[in-house]
């Protein structure tokens, strides 16, 4: 991990912030204030349960939505206010997204050929249709598919084989930032692996820098250099994998990797649980102050009045937590 | 290690030589089922094949449609070449007498005889003399070209509506929606009654007036589809790629939408048909001697007493290209149902 | 050893489909004890869901059959029960939990009433008592203001709500057995430890009997003492669950243990992945169903299939490497075994 943070900075995202308008009164603050950056090279964890934000901070990052507040810069330059005209274009190619659902993610009326090629033509319009259908070839074999099947349609292939294919779709335009969305949750366990391990090989074949977002903790440490953990639209802890699961800071967290079951019966049936009460608020009506502190062991007075700010406590470790803030550190 | 007693092998076929690792190919793992499965198209075609009502329906609106062009020319008349002494005439088919084309009228006298008249009017004539079987395929001719036309009108008008409500939402679907209600809200029938006034009647004035609001229904179609098909992730990812809002429309929203969209024009059909015929019976139609079939129901329905032929052929055709398209329209629509391409 | 309180013996079941018959469950075979937790471990097509609801029969009569197998409970067979004393069956003996909490639930019927219509039916109580017991329950599962929210609608609850509200149904009458099919998959992390510590809390309290079905091997080593692993409609390993993680004998096995990446590894150790996908049920196939993925395949894996091997007490897998000759041959060629 060390590594990577020689590399320049290639996204930053500063106070980003994306709220829907769901009627009158009905604001989703669905992503609120969240700070991070990604080195080139690394893989950044998003993860948190459902209602965190964390898809909503990928799509806005690959600006399907606008921001509603913040500010995005990619590669020095700020992305974040672009419209359709100006380097839209030429900032779709440098970042793409691998979606979740295998089966929609593909539109089912394209063959493969043409799925992959849509890239191409919009960002290498010089291509010529030979040339073309070689780049598609290229590609299949290059996510472990075979080019006899680039004349198939989606529904012929299984699910691990679509998302392959999305793969090769997102790489096609030769982008530097993949934003991974769920990639392998709606998949099975055995292909799982299978697709984790093509992600990073291809990571290390193209150079690509990734910000995959899951909400399996176990998979997200095994392929993240850092991981980022989000509660109700905020960010509450940032640090690199293996510091994350040894050092803890956020109760969040602790309770995060508390719960996660290990396949393992003589230490998960020895561990000691923090089990969570109650369930995750209603992400209409968030929580004052500290979004956690309705369900968290450790609140105290402030917790339900103030915002905690999100702060570097260890070495490139950070946290939103006032156990930090007041105690110090 | 105790083996269980296992049911289907005899233990003396499986010989030590067996016991041998076998190179493992992990590439082969890989392939996808041998068959190739067929597009998606290809796959609804064979599944409308397999509908029973579809195939008699679409080879009866196949005839239908030959004979409206075919049929008068196969006789020496023209539909609006009048000839009073061949006035009133049963039907008169040689060799059909059995099923009722006997030439004989409602008292069982043969017409043809008493005013010896030799040569025989298949579908009798009508008051002016006028040839039946010629009117009633001409009739269908210009029915079928005003439904046609009129689906098509809609077809258009909607997808493009629809569409681009849906895809760009928010102000431009509110007021694109609000205007199809304000245009809803006004009775059918009085816009008509305008647009005849206005316009001469005509075949012109009929088309229009039918496509000025018939193509709401598939713009809600349509609209409701692109609204479903906006939020799948293939969207996403043409979005995502830098595909232009019109690609995405032609490419990406509308071939999935297709399916409904071509079961409503089916169904568009026949209820254009017989909208067409309900104007003329009201005499809100063409004007004579053009013929359509609503205007030969209407001219049928005065003399239904004595001459029930006329009424009750143009019923018949009317009735078998109704049922026929809409046997055909669902089958397309069971074919199409996209739950079963999946 | 205890008589267990519901056998499942050479169950095969039948899809009849457009493409042909799939074979969805072939000869599968599980016992379960009184307050034990059974775990059916399998990915999608392996035939676990097809098997629990074949146990309660709700497989569509039209489109399935059970042409060979045996369903014992409480001495008699399940399959062979007529229509009215299935229904006491069901719901008061054996109960079941389903995977999708959105889903379970009637939208249009208070969850009171969903409860009081279960308990109604089975435990002859006057109104007034059945909803007494439905409180308790609600109570008994951890819903807050349970005499409240009984008159509450599903929509009204978030996903683990609706699924402790699932399992207060399923537990109302005191059935002997619970089928709990993928019931945590769809919450959150945080929301699924809830639920499963509750479910093992009921089940002390009322000694039922658990099949848990499930992908997920953490969830797995949480909560079940006995755990079959199903692949292509047949169960390839089973045993006690000490052995199934620690000593497992069966490649597939061995695969789903090494293609898991687990939070407390250190590093990178890279994910050893099965290669290739699960094979298509629609076709019969010779041999071992799991030959076309098995890195140790030998000659007679491809066309013979392999009998039921009994590893030590209680564990037993279906694999030609447990074969004397293939020890023999592994001893010759100097491999380690495993």
């Amino acid at each position: 991990m060390n590594e990577v943070m020689n590399n320049r900075v290639l996204l930053e995202v500063n106070h980003l912030s994306k709220h829907f308008q769901l009627g009158p009164n009905q604001t989703l603050r669905a992503v609120d204030d969240v700070s991070f950056h990604i080195w080139q090279g690394e893989t950044l964890g998003l993860v948190g349960e459902s209602g965190c934000g964390k898809s909503t901070v990928g799509r806005t990052l690959l600006q399907l939505y606008k921001p509603t507040g913040g500010e995005i810069r990619f590669a020095g330059e700020r992305v974040s206010d672009m419209t359709e005209r100006k380097g839209h274009k030429a900032y779709t190619s440098q970042m793409q997204m691998i979606f979740q659902d295998p089966y929609s993610s593909l539109n089912p009326r394209m063959t493969v050929t043409e799925i992959i090629s849509e890239g191409l033509m919009i960002h290498r319009p010089n291509l010529a249709k030979k040339e073309r259908k070689e780049q598609v070839s290229a590609l299949l074999e290059l996510v472990g598919l075979s080019s006899r099947q680039a004349n198939r349609y989606p529904h012929e292939f299984s699910g691990g084989q679509r998302q392959r294919i999305g793969i090769a779709r997102a790489l096609a335009v030769e982008p530097s930032f993949i934003v991974a969305d769920e990639p392998i949750a709606a998949l099975d366990v055995s292909i799982q692996a299978q697709i984790v391990n093509l992600l990073m090989d291809l990571q290390r074949q193209k150079q690509l820098t990734y910000l995959f977002i899951a909400h399996d903790l176990s998979m997200v440490k095994h392929i993240s250099d850092r991981i980022a953990v989000m509660y109700l639209g905020q960010l509450v802890e940032l640090a690199a994998s293996d510091e994350l699961y040894a050092r803890p800071l956020h109760p969040y967290t602790e309770a995060l990797l508390s719960a996660i079951p290990l396949p393992d019966p003589v230490q998960e049936q020895s561990r000691e649980r923090i089990v969570l009460q109650g369930e995750i608020p209603n992400p209409l009506n968030p929580p004052s102050g500290c979004r956690f502190h309705t369900r968290c062991p450790k609140a105290f007075d402030i917790c339900a009045k103030e915002i905690p700010s999100f702060a570097e406590v260890l070495p490139q470790h950070y946290v939103k937590c006032h156990l930090y803030g007041e105690k110090g550190e | 290690m105790r083996t269980l007693p296992a049911t289907g092998t005899s233990p003396h076929e499986i010989t030590d030589d067996l016991f041998v690792h076998e190179p493992f190919a992990a590439e082969a793992a890989m392939e996808v089922a041998a068959s190739a499965a067929d597009s998606p198209w290809k796959a609804a075609l064979k599944r409308l094949g397999k509908n029973r009502g579809v195939v008699p329906a679409f080879v009866l609106i196949m005839v239908i449609t030959v004979l409206a062009f075919v049929g008068p020319l196969l006789t020496p008349y023209t539909y609006d070449g009048q000839n009073v002494a061949h006035s009133n005439l049963p039907p008169k088919i040689s060799g059909l007498g059995w099923l009722g084309f006997d030439g004989l009228d409602s008292n069982g006298a043969d017409l043809y005889a008493k005013r010896n008249i030799t040569e025989a009017h298949w579908f009798g004539t009508d008051e002016f003399g006028r040839d039946m079987w010629t009117r009633v395929w001409k009739g269908t001719q210009i029915s079928l070209l005003i439904a046609l036309v009129a689906a098509l009108l809609d077809l258009f008008i909607g997808v493009l509506y629809g569409g681009i409500s849906a895809y760009y939402g928010g102000k431009i679907d509110n007021v694109m929606q609000r205007i199809i209600e304000v245009l809803v809200g006004i009775p059918n029938l009085i816009v008509i009654i305008l647009f005849i006034l206005i316009l001469e009647p005509g075949i012109t004035s009929i088309i229009l007036a039918m496509t000025i609001t018939g193509w709401v229904g598939m713009a809600r179609i349509v609209r409701g589809q692109i609204l479903q098909l906006k939020g799948q992730e293939f969207v996403l990812a043409a979005r995502s790629l830098g595909v232009s809002n019109s690609r995405i429309m032609f490419k990406h929203l509308i071939p999935n939408a297709l399916g409904p969209i071509i079961v409503t024009l089916m169904f568009t059909l026949p209820t254009a048909i017989f909208f067409e015929a309900f104007l003329s019976f009201i005499g809100l139609g063409l004007q004579a001697p053009l013929a359509s079939l609503g205007v030969l129901i209407n001219d049928g329905y005065k003399g239904m007493r004595l001459f029930p032929y006329k009424l009750v052929i143009p019923a018949v055709m009317i009735s078998l290209i109704m049922i026929s398209f809409n046997l055909l329209a669902d089958g397309l629509r069971d074919a199409l149902d996209p739950k079963m391409t999946k | 050893m205890n008589q267990p309180i519901l056998t499942v013996d050479g169950l095969h079941v039948a899809f009849h489909s457009q493409r042909g018959e799939v074979h969805a469950v072939r000869g599968v075979s599980f016992c379960l004890q009184k307050q034990e937790t059974l775990a059916i471990v399998g990915e999608s097509g392996s035939g676990k869901s097809v098997t629990a609801k074949a146990i309660m029969r709700l497989l569509p009569k039209q489109s399935t059959s059970i042409p060979a197998g045996q369903i014992t409970y409480a001495g008699q067979n399940v399959l062979a029960l007529p229509p009215r004393e299935l229904q006491s069956l069901r719901g008061a003996e054996i109960s079941m939990v389903f995977q999708d909490p959105m889903t379970s639930l009637n939208p249009t019927m208070t969850i009171g009433q969903q409860l009081v219509e279960g308990i109604s039916k089975h435990q002859r109580l006057d109104k007034a008592a059945a909803y007494e017991k439905a409180v308790n329950m609600l109570q008994l599962v951890g819903i807050p203001n349970a005499q409240e929210r009984i008159r509450a609608y599903p929509h009204h609850f978030s996903g683990g709500m609706r699924q402790r509200v699932g399992i207060a149904m399923a537990l109302a009458c005191d059935p002997k057995v619970l089928i709990a099919d993928e019931p945590t998959t769809a919450l959150d992390v945080t929301v699924q430890a809830q639920i499963l510590e509750l479910m093992k809390s009921l089940q002390q309290r009322t000694g039922t009997g658990i099949i848990l079905i499930t992908h997920d091997l953490g969830v797995v080593a949480n909560m079940a003492q006995k755990v079959a692993v199903m692949y292509a409609g047949e169960v390839v390993e089973t045993g006690p669950i000490a052995e199934i993680f620690y000593r497992p004998k069966h490649p597939y096995t061995w695969g789903l243990l090494r293609s898991m990446p687990r939070l407390d590894a250190a590093g990178n150790e890279p994910l050893i992945p099965i290669p290739g996908t699960p094979p298509d049920l629609a076709r019969q196939q010779q041999g071992c169903p799991f030959a076309p993925r098995c890195a140790h395949v030998m000659k007679v894996c491809k066309h013979f299939s392999p009998p039921l091997t009994e590893v030590s007490s209680g564990h037993t897998a279906k694999c030609w490497l447990l074969d004397q000759r293939a020890q023999q041959q592994e001893r010759l060629a100097g491999v380690a075994g495993g």
